[in-house]
Protein backbone atom coordinates (compact mmCIF):
# COMPACT_ATOMS: atom_id res chain seq x y z
CA UNK A 1 0.00 0.00 0.00
CA UNK A 2 1.37 3.30 -0.94
CA UNK A 3 0.33 6.74 -0.02
CA UNK A 4 1.46 10.24 -0.65
CA UNK A 5 4.18 11.26 1.67
CA UNK A 6 5.20 14.55 0.15
CA UNK A 7 3.14 17.26 -1.42
CA UNK A 8 3.98 18.39 -4.91
CA UNK A 9 5.90 21.61 -4.63
CA UNK A 10 3.89 24.63 -5.78
CA UNK A 11 4.38 25.28 -9.46
CA UNK A 12 4.52 28.59 -11.24
CA UNK A 13 1.44 29.18 -13.36
CA UNK A 14 1.89 28.63 -17.05
CA UNK A 15 2.88 31.80 -18.90
CA UNK A 16 -0.02 33.83 -20.26
CA UNK A 17 -0.51 33.24 -23.95
CA UNK A 18 0.87 36.12 -25.97
CA UNK A 19 -1.78 38.69 -26.97
CA UNK A 20 -2.47 38.20 -30.66
CA UNK A 21 -1.62 41.19 -32.80
CA UNK A 22 -4.99 41.85 -34.40
CA UNK A 23 -5.72 44.46 -37.04
CA UNK A 24 -7.88 46.31 -34.53
CA UNK A 25 -5.06 46.56 -32.03
CA UNK A 26 -2.63 47.69 -34.67
CA UNK A 27 -4.93 50.39 -35.96
CA UNK A 28 -5.96 51.44 -32.46
CA UNK A 29 -2.37 51.95 -31.40
CA UNK A 30 -1.56 53.71 -34.65
CA UNK A 31 -4.46 56.16 -34.28
CA UNK A 32 -3.71 56.72 -30.63
CA UNK A 33 -0.14 57.43 -31.66
CA UNK A 34 -1.36 59.97 -34.20
CA UNK A 35 -3.47 61.74 -31.60
CA UNK A 36 -0.56 61.72 -29.17
CA UNK A 37 1.77 63.11 -31.85
CA UNK A 38 -0.77 65.81 -32.68
CA UNK A 39 -1.21 66.73 -29.02
CA UNK A 40 2.55 66.88 -28.49
CA UNK A 41 2.96 68.85 -31.71
CA UNK A 42 0.35 71.41 -30.71
CA UNK A 43 1.86 71.66 -27.24
CA UNK A 44 5.32 72.20 -28.69
CA UNK A 45 3.90 74.76 -31.10
CA UNK A 46 2.34 76.68 -28.23
CA UNK A 47 5.47 76.44 -26.08
CA UNK A 48 7.77 77.25 -28.98
CA UNK A 49 5.73 80.21 -30.17
CA UNK A 50 4.98 81.49 -26.69
CA UNK A 51 4.97 85.24 -26.70
CA UNK A 52 3.98 86.98 -23.43
CA UNK A 53 3.47 90.22 -25.31
CA UNK A 54 0.90 88.67 -27.64
CA UNK A 55 -0.70 86.85 -24.75
CA UNK A 56 -1.09 90.05 -22.77
CA UNK A 57 -2.41 91.85 -25.82
CA UNK A 58 -4.90 89.30 -27.13
CA UNK A 59 -5.75 87.25 -24.02
CA UNK A 60 -8.23 89.80 -22.62
CA UNK A 61 -9.74 90.15 -26.12
CA UNK A 62 -10.41 86.42 -26.18
CA UNK A 63 -12.14 86.61 -22.81
CA UNK A 64 -14.32 89.52 -23.90
CA UNK A 65 -15.10 87.60 -27.11
CA UNK A 66 -16.13 84.63 -25.01
CA UNK A 67 -18.41 86.93 -23.04
CA UNK A 68 -20.01 88.22 -26.24
CA UNK A 69 -20.55 84.68 -27.50
CA UNK A 70 -22.14 83.54 -24.24
CA UNK A 71 -24.36 86.62 -24.02
CA UNK A 72 -25.53 86.13 -27.60
CA UNK A 73 -26.31 82.46 -27.06
CA UNK A 74 -28.06 82.91 -23.72
CA UNK A 75 -30.17 85.85 -24.90
CA UNK A 76 -31.19 84.25 -28.16
CA UNK A 77 -32.01 80.89 -26.58
CA UNK A 78 -34.18 82.53 -23.90
CA UNK A 79 -35.93 84.87 -26.35
CA UNK A 80 -36.30 82.01 -28.81
CA UNK A 81 -37.90 79.86 -26.13
CA UNK A 82 -40.48 82.59 -25.49
CA UNK A 83 -41.17 82.92 -29.20
CA UNK A 84 -41.32 79.17 -29.72
CA UNK A 85 -44.35 78.72 -27.42
CA UNK A 86 -46.89 80.50 -29.64
CA UNK A 87 -45.20 78.98 -32.70
CA UNK A 88 -45.56 75.45 -31.40
CA UNK A 89 -49.21 76.07 -30.56
CA UNK A 90 -49.84 77.60 -33.97
CA UNK A 91 -48.21 74.55 -35.53
CA UNK A 92 -50.50 72.23 -33.55
CA UNK A 93 -53.65 74.30 -33.97
CA UNK A 94 -56.61 73.02 -35.95
CA UNK A 95 -56.85 76.29 -37.87
CA UNK A 96 -55.24 75.44 -41.23
CA UNK A 97 -54.08 79.01 -41.94
CA UNK A 98 -52.37 79.33 -38.57
CA UNK A 99 -50.69 75.94 -38.74
CA UNK A 100 -49.62 76.51 -42.34
CA UNK A 101 -48.01 79.85 -41.46
CA UNK A 102 -46.15 78.27 -38.57
CA UNK A 103 -45.08 75.39 -40.79
CA UNK A 104 -43.76 77.77 -43.45
CA UNK A 105 -41.84 79.73 -40.79
CA UNK A 106 -40.28 76.58 -39.39
CA UNK A 107 -39.50 75.19 -42.83
CA UNK A 108 -37.80 78.41 -43.90
CA UNK A 109 -35.62 78.74 -40.82
CA UNK A 110 -34.70 75.07 -40.69
CA UNK A 111 -34.18 74.71 -44.42
CA UNK A 112 -31.76 77.56 -45.05
CA UNK A 113 -28.27 78.11 -43.61
CA UNK A 114 -27.99 80.37 -40.61
CA UNK A 115 -25.35 82.36 -42.47
CA UNK A 116 -27.77 83.14 -45.29
CA UNK A 117 -30.42 84.23 -42.82
CA UNK A 118 -27.90 86.48 -41.10
CA UNK A 119 -26.89 88.06 -44.42
CA UNK A 120 -30.54 88.47 -45.37
CA UNK A 121 -31.26 90.39 -42.19
CA UNK A 122 -28.02 92.34 -41.82
CA UNK A 123 -27.19 93.23 -45.42
CA UNK A 124 -30.62 92.61 -46.95
CA UNK A 125 -32.56 94.84 -44.59
CA UNK A 126 -29.73 97.33 -44.80
CA UNK A 127 -30.82 98.10 -48.36
CA UNK A 128 -34.14 99.35 -46.97
CA UNK A 129 -32.42 101.88 -44.73
CA UNK A 130 -34.61 104.76 -45.95
CA UNK A 131 -37.84 102.98 -44.99
CA UNK A 132 -36.35 101.75 -41.73
CA UNK A 133 -35.26 105.30 -40.88
CA UNK A 134 -38.78 106.50 -41.60
CA UNK A 135 -40.18 103.92 -39.17
CA UNK A 136 -37.57 104.74 -36.57
CA UNK A 137 -36.10 101.23 -36.60
CA UNK A 138 -32.79 102.05 -38.19
CA UNK A 139 -30.88 102.27 -34.90
CA UNK A 140 -31.68 98.59 -34.35
CA UNK A 141 -30.77 97.20 -37.77
CA UNK A 142 -27.68 99.38 -38.11
CA UNK A 143 -25.86 97.36 -35.48
CA UNK A 144 -24.49 93.96 -36.46
CA UNK A 145 -24.92 92.69 -32.90
CA UNK A 146 -28.66 93.44 -32.93
CA UNK A 147 -29.09 91.77 -36.30
CA UNK A 148 -27.20 88.71 -35.11
CA UNK A 149 -29.37 88.52 -31.99
CA UNK A 150 -32.55 88.84 -34.06
CA UNK A 151 -31.46 86.20 -36.57
CA UNK A 152 -30.41 83.75 -33.89
CA UNK A 153 -33.62 84.29 -31.94
CA UNK A 154 -35.78 83.69 -35.00
CA UNK A 155 -33.72 80.67 -36.00
CA UNK A 156 -33.66 78.98 -32.63
CA UNK A 157 -37.36 79.72 -32.15
CA UNK A 158 -38.09 77.58 -35.22
CA UNK A 159 -36.00 74.70 -33.93
CA UNK A 160 -37.34 74.99 -30.38
CA UNK A 161 -40.92 75.10 -31.65
CA UNK A 162 -40.34 71.76 -33.36
CA UNK A 163 -38.73 70.30 -30.23
CA UNK A 164 -41.62 71.52 -28.08
CA UNK A 165 -44.25 70.28 -30.51
CA UNK A 166 -42.65 66.84 -30.72
CA UNK A 167 -42.42 66.65 -26.95
CA UNK A 168 -46.01 67.75 -26.32
CA UNK A 169 -47.30 65.31 -28.92
CA UNK A 170 -45.28 62.52 -27.33
CA UNK A 171 -47.33 62.77 -24.12
CA UNK A 172 -49.87 59.93 -24.31
CA UNK A 173 -53.55 60.67 -24.84
CA UNK A 174 -54.40 59.03 -21.57
CA UNK A 175 -52.70 61.85 -19.69
CA UNK A 176 -55.09 64.38 -21.28
CA UNK A 177 -58.02 62.11 -20.51
CA UNK A 178 -56.84 61.60 -16.96
CA UNK A 179 -56.63 65.34 -16.40
CA UNK A 180 -60.10 65.77 -17.92
CA UNK A 181 -61.49 63.03 -15.70
CA UNK A 182 -60.11 64.84 -12.65
CA UNK A 183 -62.02 67.92 -13.79
CA UNK A 184 -58.90 70.05 -14.23
CA UNK A 185 -59.34 73.14 -16.38
CA UNK A 186 -57.47 73.02 -19.71
CA UNK A 187 -54.84 75.54 -18.65
CA UNK A 188 -53.97 73.86 -15.38
CA UNK A 189 -53.98 70.45 -17.07
CA UNK A 190 -51.47 71.76 -19.58
CA UNK A 191 -49.10 73.39 -17.09
CA UNK A 192 -49.32 70.77 -14.33
CA UNK A 193 -49.78 67.53 -16.27
CA UNK A 194 -48.72 67.80 -19.88
CA UNK A 195 -45.85 70.28 -19.88
CA UNK A 196 -43.75 68.67 -17.10
CA UNK A 197 -43.81 65.34 -18.92
CA UNK A 198 -43.14 66.98 -22.27
CA UNK A 199 -40.18 68.95 -20.94
CA UNK A 200 -38.48 65.77 -19.76
CA UNK A 201 -38.72 64.39 -23.29
CA UNK A 202 -37.51 67.73 -24.65
CA UNK A 203 -34.54 67.98 -22.29
CA UNK A 204 -32.00 66.23 -24.50
CA UNK A 205 -32.98 68.01 -27.77
CA UNK A 206 -32.85 71.33 -25.91
CA UNK A 207 -29.31 70.58 -24.80
CA UNK A 208 -28.35 69.72 -28.38
CA UNK A 209 -29.95 72.92 -29.60
CA UNK A 210 -27.98 75.04 -27.13
CA UNK A 211 -24.76 73.34 -28.20
CA UNK A 212 -25.67 73.93 -31.84
CA UNK A 213 -26.27 77.59 -31.05
CA UNK A 214 -22.89 77.93 -29.35
CA UNK A 215 -21.21 76.40 -32.38
CA UNK A 216 -23.37 78.31 -34.82
CA UNK A 217 -22.67 81.61 -33.09
CA UNK A 218 -19.17 81.54 -34.56
CA UNK A 219 -20.55 82.82 -37.86
CA UNK A 220 -21.40 86.25 -36.43
CA UNK A 221 -17.69 86.95 -36.81
CA UNK A 222 -18.33 87.24 -40.55
CA UNK A 223 -20.63 90.24 -40.04
CA UNK A 224 -18.04 92.01 -37.86
CA UNK A 225 -19.37 91.12 -34.41
CA UNK A 226 -16.35 90.59 -32.17
CA UNK A 227 -17.33 87.35 -30.48
CA UNK A 228 -14.79 84.63 -29.68
CA UNK A 229 -14.42 83.76 -33.35
CA UNK A 230 -14.27 87.43 -34.33
CA UNK A 231 -11.48 88.13 -31.87
CA UNK A 232 -9.70 85.05 -33.15
CA UNK A 233 -9.89 86.22 -36.74
CA UNK A 234 -8.72 89.66 -35.69
CA UNK A 235 -5.76 88.21 -33.80
CA UNK A 236 -4.89 85.94 -36.73
CA UNK A 237 -5.05 88.74 -39.26
CA UNK A 238 -2.72 90.87 -37.10
CA UNK A 239 -0.18 88.22 -36.14
CA UNK A 240 -0.51 85.47 -38.78
CA UNK A 241 0.04 83.12 -35.88
CA UNK A 242 -1.76 79.80 -36.34
CA UNK A 243 -2.01 79.46 -32.56
CA UNK A 244 -4.82 82.01 -32.59
CA UNK A 245 -7.15 79.34 -33.96
CA UNK A 246 -5.89 76.67 -31.59
CA UNK A 247 -6.70 78.78 -28.55
CA UNK A 248 -10.19 79.44 -29.88
CA UNK A 249 -10.65 75.73 -30.57
CA UNK A 250 -9.62 74.95 -27.01
CA UNK A 251 -12.10 77.46 -25.59
CA UNK A 252 -15.01 76.29 -27.74
CA UNK A 253 -14.24 72.69 -26.89
CA UNK A 254 -14.15 73.51 -23.18
CA UNK A 255 -17.53 75.28 -23.23
CA UNK A 256 -19.22 72.58 -25.27
CA UNK A 257 -17.85 69.74 -23.17
CA UNK A 258 -18.72 71.55 -19.96
CA UNK A 259 -22.27 72.14 -21.13
CA UNK A 260 -22.59 68.57 -22.35
CA UNK A 261 -21.54 67.18 -18.98
CA UNK A 262 -23.76 69.57 -17.04
CA UNK A 263 -26.66 68.56 -19.26
CA UNK A 264 -25.97 64.84 -18.81
CA UNK A 265 -25.93 65.34 -15.05
CA UNK A 266 -29.13 67.40 -15.20
CA UNK A 267 -30.84 64.75 -17.27
CA UNK A 268 -29.79 61.96 -14.95
CA UNK A 269 -31.00 64.01 -12.01
CA UNK A 270 -34.37 64.96 -13.49
CA UNK A 271 -35.21 61.51 -14.80
CA UNK A 272 -34.17 59.55 -11.72
CA UNK A 273 -37.79 58.64 -11.02
CA UNK A 274 -37.98 56.91 -14.41
CA UNK A 275 -35.00 54.64 -13.71
CA UNK A 276 -35.84 51.00 -13.27
CA UNK B 1 -4.58 69.50 -57.20
CA UNK B 2 -6.49 72.65 -58.01
CA UNK B 3 -6.48 71.93 -61.74
CA UNK B 4 -7.91 68.49 -61.10
CA UNK B 5 -10.93 69.82 -59.26
CA UNK B 6 -11.62 72.59 -61.72
CA UNK B 7 -11.48 69.95 -64.46
CA UNK B 8 -14.11 67.90 -62.62
CA UNK B 9 -16.29 70.94 -62.07
CA UNK B 10 -15.98 71.89 -65.73
CA UNK B 11 -16.84 68.42 -66.96
CA UNK B 12 -19.91 68.22 -64.74
CA UNK B 13 -21.06 71.71 -65.68
CA UNK B 14 -20.68 70.97 -69.37
CA UNK B 15 -22.93 67.96 -68.97
CA UNK B 16 -25.48 69.77 -66.86
CA UNK B 17 -25.50 72.80 -69.17
CA UNK B 18 -27.94 71.03 -71.44
CA UNK B 19 -30.48 70.18 -68.75
CA UNK B 20 -29.65 73.15 -66.52
CA UNK B 21 -32.85 73.95 -64.60
CA UNK B 22 -31.79 77.53 -63.91
CA UNK B 23 -29.98 78.86 -66.97
CA UNK B 24 -30.40 76.22 -69.64
CA UNK B 25 -32.57 76.57 -72.75
CA UNK B 26 -35.62 75.88 -70.61
CA UNK B 27 -34.21 77.32 -67.37
CA UNK B 28 -36.27 79.29 -64.88
CA UNK B 29 -34.05 82.37 -65.11
CA UNK B 30 -34.23 82.34 -68.90
CA UNK B 31 -38.00 81.93 -69.06
CA UNK B 32 -39.18 84.25 -66.31
CA UNK B 33 -36.35 86.66 -65.64
CA UNK B 34 -34.99 87.38 -69.10
CA UNK B 35 -34.77 91.15 -68.73
CA UNK B 36 -34.05 91.51 -65.03
CA UNK B 37 -30.91 91.33 -62.93
CA UNK B 38 -31.28 87.57 -62.99
CA UNK B 39 -30.84 87.24 -66.75
CA UNK B 40 -28.32 84.70 -67.90
CA UNK B 41 -25.20 85.78 -69.72
CA UNK B 42 -23.43 89.12 -69.52
CA UNK B 43 -26.59 91.12 -68.83
CA UNK B 44 -27.44 89.63 -65.46
CA UNK B 45 -26.37 87.44 -62.58
CA UNK B 46 -28.39 84.37 -63.50
CA UNK B 47 -25.53 82.28 -64.84
CA UNK B 48 -23.21 83.17 -61.95
CA UNK B 49 -25.85 82.14 -59.44
CA UNK B 50 -26.61 78.98 -61.39
CA UNK B 51 -22.91 78.11 -61.22
CA UNK B 52 -22.99 78.72 -57.46
CA UNK B 53 -25.97 76.40 -57.16
CA UNK B 54 -24.00 73.73 -58.97
CA UNK B 55 -20.93 74.23 -56.75
CA UNK B 56 -22.99 73.97 -53.57
CA UNK B 57 -24.73 70.82 -54.74
CA UNK B 58 -21.50 69.20 -55.93
CA UNK B 59 -19.66 70.07 -52.71
CA UNK B 60 -22.38 68.42 -50.64
CA UNK B 61 -22.54 65.40 -52.94
CA UNK B 62 -18.75 65.03 -52.99
CA UNK B 63 -18.58 65.27 -49.19
CA UNK B 64 -21.27 62.68 -48.55
CA UNK B 65 -19.37 59.48 -49.51
CA UNK B 66 -16.24 60.66 -47.68
CA UNK B 67 -18.21 61.32 -44.52
CA UNK B 68 -20.29 58.16 -44.78
CA UNK B 69 -17.32 55.83 -45.22
CA UNK B 70 -15.30 57.52 -42.48
CA UNK B 71 -18.32 57.54 -40.20
CA UNK B 72 -18.92 53.84 -40.80
CA UNK B 73 -15.40 52.90 -39.84
CA UNK B 74 -15.45 55.19 -36.81
CA UNK B 75 -18.69 53.55 -35.69
CA UNK B 76 -17.03 50.15 -36.07
CA UNK B 77 -14.04 51.41 -34.08
CA UNK B 78 -16.32 52.66 -31.33
CA UNK B 79 -17.81 49.23 -30.73
CA UNK B 80 -14.55 47.37 -31.12
CA UNK B 81 -13.19 45.27 -28.26
CA UNK B 82 -9.89 47.06 -28.54
CA UNK B 83 -9.62 49.80 -25.96
CA UNK B 84 -7.16 52.00 -27.85
CA UNK B 85 -9.36 51.94 -30.95
CA UNK B 86 -12.41 52.97 -28.94
CA UNK B 87 -10.49 55.73 -27.23
CA UNK B 88 -9.10 57.22 -30.43
CA UNK B 89 -12.51 57.11 -32.10
CA UNK B 90 -14.07 58.86 -29.11
CA UNK B 91 -11.41 61.57 -29.18
CA UNK B 92 -12.24 62.14 -32.84
CA UNK B 93 -15.96 62.56 -32.29
CA UNK B 94 -15.51 64.73 -29.21
CA UNK B 95 -13.23 67.01 -31.18
CA UNK B 96 -15.29 67.43 -34.29
CA UNK B 97 -18.65 67.57 -32.59
CA UNK B 98 -17.39 70.14 -30.13
CA UNK B 99 -15.74 72.56 -32.53
CA UNK B 100 -17.77 75.09 -34.51
CA UNK B 101 -17.87 74.09 -38.17
CA UNK B 102 -16.49 77.46 -39.19
CA UNK B 103 -13.49 77.03 -36.89
CA UNK B 104 -12.90 73.49 -38.18
CA UNK B 105 -12.92 74.86 -41.68
CA UNK B 106 -10.41 77.58 -40.84
CA UNK B 107 -8.16 75.17 -38.97
CA UNK B 108 -8.17 72.74 -41.90
CA UNK B 109 -7.85 75.44 -44.54
CA UNK B 110 -4.97 77.34 -42.96
CA UNK B 111 -3.44 74.31 -41.25
CA UNK B 112 -3.36 72.32 -44.47
CA UNK B 113 -1.78 75.28 -46.18
CA UNK B 114 0.99 75.45 -43.58
CA UNK B 115 1.59 71.71 -43.66
CA UNK B 116 1.68 71.48 -47.46
CA UNK B 117 3.84 74.60 -47.70
CA UNK B 118 6.36 73.24 -45.20
CA UNK B 119 6.41 69.93 -47.00
CA UNK B 120 6.94 71.62 -50.36
CA UNK B 121 9.76 73.74 -48.95
CA UNK B 122 11.33 70.62 -47.45
CA UNK B 123 11.46 68.88 -50.82
CA UNK B 124 12.85 72.00 -52.42
CA UNK B 125 9.86 73.63 -54.07
CA UNK B 126 10.02 77.42 -54.04
CA UNK B 127 6.85 79.46 -54.29
CA UNK B 128 3.54 79.59 -52.53
CA UNK B 129 0.95 76.87 -52.63
CA UNK B 130 -2.72 77.64 -52.26
CA UNK B 131 -5.10 74.97 -51.06
CA UNK B 132 -8.24 74.63 -53.12
CA UNK B 133 -11.25 75.88 -51.14
CA UNK B 134 -13.40 73.07 -52.51
CA UNK B 135 -10.91 70.47 -51.30
CA UNK B 136 -10.49 72.06 -47.86
CA UNK B 137 -14.25 72.38 -47.52
CA UNK B 138 -14.71 68.77 -48.51
CA UNK B 139 -12.26 67.59 -45.88
CA UNK B 140 -13.55 69.84 -43.10
CA UNK B 141 -17.22 69.13 -43.74
CA UNK B 142 -16.45 65.44 -44.27
CA UNK B 143 -14.78 65.28 -40.85
CA UNK B 144 -17.70 66.98 -39.12
CA UNK B 145 -20.17 64.80 -41.01
CA UNK B 146 -18.31 61.61 -40.17
CA UNK B 147 -18.22 62.47 -36.47
CA UNK B 148 -22.01 62.87 -36.36
CA UNK B 149 -22.53 59.98 -38.76
CA UNK B 150 -20.61 57.62 -36.50
CA UNK B 151 -23.00 58.41 -33.65
CA UNK B 152 -26.04 57.74 -35.83
CA UNK B 153 -24.58 54.49 -37.13
CA UNK B 154 -23.51 53.43 -33.64
CA UNK B 155 -27.04 53.71 -32.32
CA UNK B 156 -28.29 51.90 -35.43
CA UNK B 157 -25.79 49.10 -34.77
CA UNK B 158 -27.16 48.80 -31.25
CA UNK B 159 -30.65 48.33 -32.67
CA UNK B 160 -29.56 45.16 -34.50
CA UNK B 161 -29.84 42.13 -32.25
CA UNK B 162 -26.85 39.92 -31.59
CA UNK B 163 -28.76 36.97 -33.07
CA UNK B 164 -28.49 38.45 -36.55
CA UNK B 165 -24.70 38.14 -36.43
CA UNK B 166 -24.96 34.66 -34.93
CA UNK B 167 -27.33 33.59 -37.67
CA UNK B 168 -24.80 34.79 -40.24
CA UNK B 169 -21.98 32.83 -38.58
CA UNK B 170 -24.24 29.78 -38.30
CA UNK B 171 -24.76 29.94 -42.05
CA UNK B 172 -21.01 29.82 -42.45
CA UNK B 173 -20.56 33.42 -43.60
CA UNK B 174 -17.40 35.10 -42.46
CA UNK B 175 -17.36 38.50 -40.77
CA UNK B 176 -17.27 40.66 -43.87
CA UNK B 177 -20.03 38.76 -45.64
CA UNK B 178 -22.23 38.82 -42.54
CA UNK B 179 -21.77 42.57 -42.36
CA UNK B 180 -22.50 43.00 -46.05
CA UNK B 181 -25.42 40.63 -46.48
CA UNK B 182 -27.17 40.65 -43.14
CA UNK B 183 -26.24 43.64 -40.99
CA UNK B 184 -25.80 46.47 -43.52
CA UNK B 185 -29.25 46.23 -45.15
CA UNK B 186 -30.90 46.44 -41.75
CA UNK B 187 -28.48 49.14 -40.62
CA UNK B 188 -29.41 51.38 -43.56
CA UNK B 189 -33.08 51.04 -42.76
CA UNK B 190 -32.59 52.00 -39.12
CA UNK B 191 -30.09 54.79 -39.77
CA UNK B 192 -31.82 56.48 -42.71
CA UNK B 193 -33.84 59.12 -40.80
CA UNK B 194 -30.76 60.15 -38.83
CA UNK B 195 -28.63 60.25 -41.96
CA UNK B 196 -31.30 62.37 -43.66
CA UNK B 197 -31.00 64.95 -40.89
CA UNK B 198 -27.22 64.90 -41.22
CA UNK B 199 -27.47 65.43 -44.97
CA UNK B 200 -29.66 68.51 -44.39
CA UNK B 201 -27.11 69.84 -41.90
CA UNK B 202 -24.33 69.18 -44.40
CA UNK B 203 -26.22 71.03 -47.11
CA UNK B 204 -26.54 74.04 -44.85
CA UNK B 205 -22.94 73.86 -43.68
CA UNK B 206 -21.70 74.16 -47.26
CA UNK B 207 -22.64 77.84 -47.05
CA UNK B 208 -19.72 78.30 -44.63
CA UNK B 209 -17.19 77.39 -47.31
CA UNK B 210 -18.11 80.61 -49.11
CA UNK B 211 -16.14 82.38 -46.37
CA UNK B 212 -12.86 80.91 -47.62
CA UNK B 213 -13.69 81.90 -51.18
CA UNK B 214 -15.53 78.99 -52.77
CA UNK B 215 -17.94 80.42 -55.39
CA UNK B 216 -21.06 78.71 -54.01
CA UNK B 217 -24.63 80.07 -53.88
CA UNK B 218 -23.95 82.42 -51.00
CA UNK B 219 -20.68 83.75 -52.39
CA UNK B 220 -22.14 84.42 -55.82
CA UNK B 221 -25.24 86.11 -54.46
CA UNK B 222 -23.07 88.18 -52.09
CA UNK B 223 -21.01 89.42 -55.00
CA UNK B 224 -24.16 90.22 -56.94
CA UNK B 225 -25.63 91.98 -53.91
CA UNK B 226 -22.52 94.08 -53.42
CA UNK B 227 -22.34 95.12 -57.06
CA UNK B 228 -26.02 95.82 -57.67
CA UNK B 229 -26.89 97.12 -54.15
CA UNK B 230 -30.01 94.93 -54.26
CA UNK B 231 -28.94 92.93 -51.22
CA UNK B 232 -32.35 91.79 -50.05
CA UNK B 233 -33.42 90.35 -53.39
CA UNK B 234 -30.23 88.41 -53.92
CA UNK B 235 -30.03 86.99 -50.41
CA UNK B 236 -33.69 86.03 -50.69
CA UNK B 237 -32.81 84.17 -53.88
CA UNK B 238 -30.00 82.40 -52.01
CA UNK B 239 -32.51 81.33 -49.34
CA UNK B 240 -34.95 80.08 -51.98
CA UNK B 241 -32.21 78.09 -53.72
CA UNK B 242 -31.24 76.44 -50.44
CA UNK B 243 -34.91 75.68 -49.79
CA UNK B 244 -35.14 74.09 -53.24
CA UNK B 245 -32.12 71.93 -52.44
CA UNK B 246 -33.65 70.93 -49.11
CA UNK B 247 -36.96 70.12 -50.78
CA UNK B 248 -35.32 68.06 -53.52
CA UNK B 249 -33.29 66.09 -51.02
CA UNK B 250 -36.34 65.41 -48.87
CA UNK B 251 -38.00 63.95 -51.99
CA UNK B 252 -34.96 61.80 -52.70
CA UNK B 253 -34.76 60.66 -49.10
CA UNK B 254 -38.39 59.66 -48.91
CA UNK B 255 -37.97 57.57 -52.05
CA UNK B 256 -34.83 55.94 -50.62
CA UNK B 257 -36.73 55.23 -47.43
CA UNK B 258 -39.48 53.59 -49.44
CA UNK B 259 -36.87 51.54 -51.26
CA UNK B 260 -35.19 50.47 -48.02
CA UNK B 261 -38.50 49.40 -46.54
CA UNK B 262 -39.64 47.49 -49.62
CA UNK B 263 -39.14 44.17 -47.88
CA UNK B 264 -41.22 45.09 -44.86
CA UNK B 265 -44.73 43.77 -45.00
CA UNK B 266 -47.42 46.41 -44.95
CA UNK B 267 -48.91 46.43 -41.51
Amino acid sequence: MSFVTTLIAPQAPPPAPPKPVTAGRLFGNAFLGIWLALAVGIFMMIVGGWDPEKFAKYGPNYLSGLGVTMLLVVLSVVLGALLSLPLAFARMSKNPVLSWIAYAYVYFFRGTPLLTQLFLIYYGLGSFSAELKAWGLWWFFRDAWNCALLTFTLNTAAYQAEILRGAIESVPRGQHEGADALGLPKKIAFFKVILPQALIVALRPYGNEIILMIKGSAIVAIVTVLDLMGQTRLAFSRTFDYQAYLWAALMYLLIVELLRNIWAWLEARLTRHLKR
Amino acid sequence: MSGFFTAIVEAVSAFLGIIDPLCGPIGIFNLFAGNTLLACGAAGWGDEIAFGFLVTASLAIATLPVGLVMGFFIALAKQSEEKSLRLSANIYTTLFRGLPELLTLFIIYYGLQIVVQNFATAIGYEGTIEINAFFAGMIALGMVFSAYCSEVLLSAFKAIPRGQYEAGYALGLHKGRTMQLIVLPQLIRVALPGLGNLWMALLKDTALVSVVGLPDILRQTSVAARVTKEAFEFYAIACVLFLILAFLSSLVFSSIEGWAKRSEAAR
